[in-house]
C-alpha cells in the first residue's frame, strides 16, 4: 500500500483557504497537540519507570556481585591465612616441645619433618636449625644446606626480633617456588636458635584454584611489591610482576574497580594477609560478571521499545480516526448547508423566473395580438396586403413574440420543474431543453452544440427537475471548459448496462481535467476555479442529484484533448429517502 | 357559432376578439366575470374563452359558474402561467376544456376551438 494512502484526508487541507473560513477546526493543529500530549502523558511516566528500574537493577546487580566476590575473598583470606598459621602453630610447638639440643640432632629433626609431612599432608618440604650466629646446625631435606651462613640475611634479622618470619615465595637453591616459615626457639640461657622450614605452595595453588569463581574470575597471591606468589590465569606465572596496580594497605576486605592493560573493566577483591607479606587479590572481568545482567538490560530495552511503539500506534491510530471522523462530519454539515443554500437559490430563482416569464407573458400576448390584428386587417381588409414592407415588418414581430413566448414558456417549465415529481421523461427532450437555455451564449462564442437522440431511446420514469439541473451544471461546466469555437456533443441512446434505462454522454473538446483531479471533481468543495467565484459543489450536486434519481455518474478526460460526461439513468426512480429532499425542496 | 372572450386586458381581448370577427367568428368580449356571467345569460354562447388570473373572481370559478348555468358549453382557457407541457398533460379535458399558454397563436387558438367544437364556421 503506498504510503499516499495512510495520509489521512483531512492532513491536506490547507492552512488559509480563500474565502470566509470553511472548517470549523484546524484538524492538523488538533491532530498534532492530541497526538503530542496523549504520547506525553502515555510515554513519559513508562520510560522513567523503565528506567529507575534500569538503574535498580544494574545497581542490584553490580551489588551482588561485589558482595559475592568480597565474600569469596574474604573465606579464601581465611583459608590461606589459617594455613600458614596452622604450619606456624606446629613449628611454635615443635620448638616449644623440643630442647635446643634434640633439635639441633639431624635423627630427631629428621623424625619431626616425616612426622609433620605424614600429619600436615603436603606443604613441608625440609626443617633446618639455625643457630643465633646465623650458621645452620642441622638440617633435613633434599638438598644439601648445611653450614650455610644466614645471619646476614634480612629475615633472620626479622625473627630475631619478632620471634616469628614468614617469607614471601621464591626460588630459592632448588628453583621450585616455596616459602619459609622460621620461628625462634628462646633457650633457658637467653641464647636462641632458629627453626626454619620450607613450605611448597602447591596447598596454596590448590586452594586458589579450586575455588569458583564467575566472571572468568582469576584469584592469586601477591606480595607487598607486586610479584605473583602463585600462577594466576590471566595475570602471569609465579615470580613475575602483576600487570595491575598494587593494591593500598587496608585491613578489611576490599573491592577496587580497576582497568587492565587490554582496557577492560575489572573488579578486584583483595585482602592483606595478616603477619604475612601476602596479599590476596581476586580480579574478575565485569563484562562477564555483567552478562546476566546485559540479558535481563535487553529484555527491558525490548519491553521499552514494543511498548512505546504499541502506544505509538494506538495514539496515532486514535488521533488519526477521531480527528478524521470529526473532519467528515464537518464536511458533511458543510455539504448539506450547502445543498440547502443551493435548493433555496435554485427555489427563489424558480419563483421569479415563473413570475418574471408570467408578467412578460401578459404584454407579450397583447403585442402578439395586436401585431396579429394589424396583420389580420392587412389580409382580410386587403387595404395594404400589397406592401410586403409593412407585412414584413408586422411578421417581424409576431416572430419576435413567438421567439419571446417559447422562452418565457421555457422558464416555467424550469421553474414548475424544481418541485420534485416523477413523470414519464423522453430525456432527449429534456437535453434540447436544457441546451436551448445557453443556447444563445453558445452562439456569441460559436460554440457548436450538437445533440444526438438514437430513435430507440425509451421514456423513463424519473424527476425531470433533477435531470434539467444534471444537464444544465454539466453543460455550464462544459460551456466554461470549451474555447470560442469548441464542440459540445450530447448523445442519448440506450444504455448497455444490466436493466436497461438511457445512457447520455456529454462530450466537450475543451481544456480537459488533469489526472490527479479527475478522481476528485465530484468530491465537495473541489474547484479549480477557486477564487474566481466557484464554489466547488456543481459537480458535487450533480454528483448527489445523479444518485438520488438512482442513476450513475462517470468522468473520463484528458488534457487538450476533452472531458466526457458519461450519465446512466434507470428506467425507474429508486424510492426516495428523507434526506433526498434538501436539493428539491422549494 | 358564438364566442365569449373574457380577459381583464382589454387590449388583447379587443384585439383578440377583432381577429375572430375578422374570420367570420361571432366574438363578444368583456373584462370581469361578472359581465360575462351577465353576457352569457343574454346571449347563448357555444365557448367561452378565458383568462385564468382576473381580479375577483378568476376563470377557474368563472368557469364552474358558467358550467353551471351553461352546461353545453365549451372552455379555453388562455394563461401566463404554467408552462405548456403542464397543460399538455391535461389536454382537452373531457372534450370541454383547453388550456393555453399565453401568448397564443391564432392558428393554435383555431385549432384547439375545432378540437372541442368541430366546425366551428367562418372561413379561415
Amino acid at each position: 500500500m503506498p504510503v499516499r494512502n495512510l495520509i489521512p484526508s483531512f492532513w491536506n487541507i490547507p492552512d488559509h483557504l480563500p474565502g470566509p473560513p470553511r472548517y470549523l477546526f484546524n484538524y492538523r493543529r488538533i491532530w498534532k497537540w492530541s497526538v503530542l500530549l496523549t504520547s506525553v502523558v502515555a510515554l513519559l511516566p513508562l520510560i522513567f519507570i523503565t528506567l529507575v528500574d534500569y538503574k535498580m537493577t544494574e545497581q542490584a546487580f553490580e551489588s551482588e556481585f561485589r558482595s559475592t566476590t568480597a565474600r569469596v575473598v574474604a573465606n579464601t583470606q581465611r583459608a590461606i591465612g589459617f594455613f600458614l598459621i596452622e604450619r606456624r602453630a606446629a613449628l611454635d610447638f615443635i620448638v616449644r616441645d623440643n630442647p635446643a639440643d634434640d633439635l639441633s640432632d639431624p635423627i630427631r629433626l629428621a623424625f619431626i619433618l616425616d612426622a609433620l609431612q605424614k600429619s600436615f599432608g603436603g606443604g613441608f618440604v625440609d626443617l633446618g636449625v639455625i643457630g643465633s650466629n646465623g650458621e645452620q646446625e642441622a638440617y633435613v631435606g633434599d638438598f644439601e644446606l648445611y653450614d650455610k651462613d644466614y645471619h646476614e640475611q634480612p629475615w633472620f634479622r626479622q625473627v630475631v626480633e619478632r620471634g616469628v618470619y614468614v617469607s614471601d615465595i621464591f626460588l630459592g637453591f632448588r628453583q621450585v617456588p616455596h616459602l619459609v616459615i622460621a620461628v625462634k626457639q628462646t633457650m633457658p640461657d637467653g641464647d636462641f636458635q632458629i627453626l626454619r622450614a620450607s613450605v611448597g605452595i602447591a596447598p596454596f595453588e590448590d586452594l586458589l584454584a579450586n575455588l569458583e569463581l564467575g566472571g572468568l574470575g582469576d584469584a592469586f597471591i601477591i606480595n607487598r611489591d607486586g610479584i605473583l606468589q602463585t600462577n594466576s590465569r590471566y595475570h602471569g606465572q609465579v615470580l613475575d610482576y602483576l600487570d595491575l596496580p598494587i593494591p593500598e594497605f587496608s585491613l578489611a576486605t576490599e573491592l577496587i574497580d580497576a582497568v587492565n592493560p587490554d582496557g577492560e573493566k575489572l573488579l578486584i577483591g583483595y585482602r592483606f594477609i595478616q603477619d604475612t607479606p601476602f596479599i590476596l587479590m581476586i580480579v574478575k572481568k565485569k563484562q562477564d560478571l555483567m552478562r546476566s545482567w546485559h540479558r535481563t538490560r535487553l529484555g527491558l530495552i525490548l519491553f521499552l521499545v514494543i511498548s512505546v511503539t504499541l502506544i505509538l500506534g494506538v495514539i496515532l491510530g486514535t488521533a488519526t480516526y477521531m480527528v478524521n471522523n470529526m473532519y467528515v462530519a464537518d464536511e458533511k454539515r458543510l455539504v448539506s448547508l450547502h445543498h440547502v443554500e443551493y435548493a433555496n437559490k435554485m427555489a427563489s430563482i424558480g419563483r421569479m423566473a415563473a413570475s418574471v416569464a408570467h408578467e412578460i407573458n401578459n404584454p407579450l400576448a397583447i403585442i402578439g395580438e395586436k401585431a396579429g390584428l394589424i396583420k389580420d386587417l392587412f389580409t382580410f381588409k386587403k387595404s395594404y396586403s400589397a406592401d410586403e414592407k409593412l407585412i414584413g415588418l408586422v411578421d417581424a414581430i409576431s416572430a419576435s413574440v413567438k421567439r419571446a413566448g417559447r422562452i418565457t414558456k421555457r422558464l416555467l417549465t424550469f421553474a414548475r420543474n424544481l418541485e420534485a415529481s416523477v413523470e414519464e421523461i423522453n430525456v432527449g427532450e429534456v437535453a434540447y431543453e436544457v441546451f436551448s437555455f445557453i443556447e444563445k451564449q453558445a452562439q456569441v462564442r460559436e460554440v457548436q452544440i450538437s445533440i444526438e437522440v438514437s430513435p430507440e431511446t425509451a421514456n423513463i420514469h424519473s424527476d425531470r427537475g433533477k435531470l434539467q439541473q444534471i444537464f444544465l451544471n454539466i453543460v455550464n461546466n462544459a460551456c466554461a471548459a470549451v474555447p470560442d469555437g469548441g464542440h459540445i456533443n450530447v448523445q442519448v441512446a440506450p444504455s448497455t448496462g444490466p436493466g436497461g434505462g438511457v445512457s447520455v454522454r456529454i462530450s466537450d473538446d475543451g481544456c480537459g481535467i488533469p489526472k490527479e483531479d479527475l478522481n476528485r471533481i465530484f468530491e465537495p468543495f473541489f474547484s479549480t476555479k477557486t477564487g474566481q467565484g466557484g464554489t466547488g459543489l456543481g459537480l458535487s450536486i450533480t454528483y448527489s442529484l445523479v444518485h438520488e434519481i438512482g442513476g450513475e455518474i462517470a468522468v473520463s478526460s484528458e488534457v487538450g484533448v476533452g472531458t466526457t460526461f458519461e450519465i446512466h439513468l434507470p428506467m425507474t426512480m429508486p424510492p426516495r429517502k428523507g434526506q433526498d429532499d434538501a436539493c428539491t425542496a422549494g | 357559432m358564438r364566442v365569449l372572450l373574457v380577459d381583464d386586458e382589454v387590449d388583447l381581448a379587443s384585439a383578440l376578439a377583432e381577429r375572430l370577427d375578422l374570420r367570420g367568428i361571432q366574438a363578444d368580449w368583456v373584462t370581469t366575470a361578472h359581465a360575462a356571467l351577465d353576457k352569457a345569460d343574454a346571449v347563448d354562447y357555444d365557448l367561452a374563452i378565458l383568462d385564468v388570473k382576473m381580479p375577483k373572481i378568476g376563470g377557474l370559478e368563472l368557469r364552474e359558474r358558467l358550467h353551471e348555468r351553461h352546461p353545453r358549453m365549451k372552455f379555453i382557457f388562455v394563461t401566463g402561467y404554467g408552462s405548456e407541457m403542464d397543460f399538455n398533460k391535461v389536454k382537452c379535458k373531457a372534450g370541454e376544456t383547453c388550456y393555453m399558454v399565453k401568448p397564443v397563436a391564432i392558428e393554435d387558438l383555431l385549432k384547439r376551438m375545432k378540437e372541442l367544437i368541430g366546425d366551428i364556421g367562418g372561413d379561415q
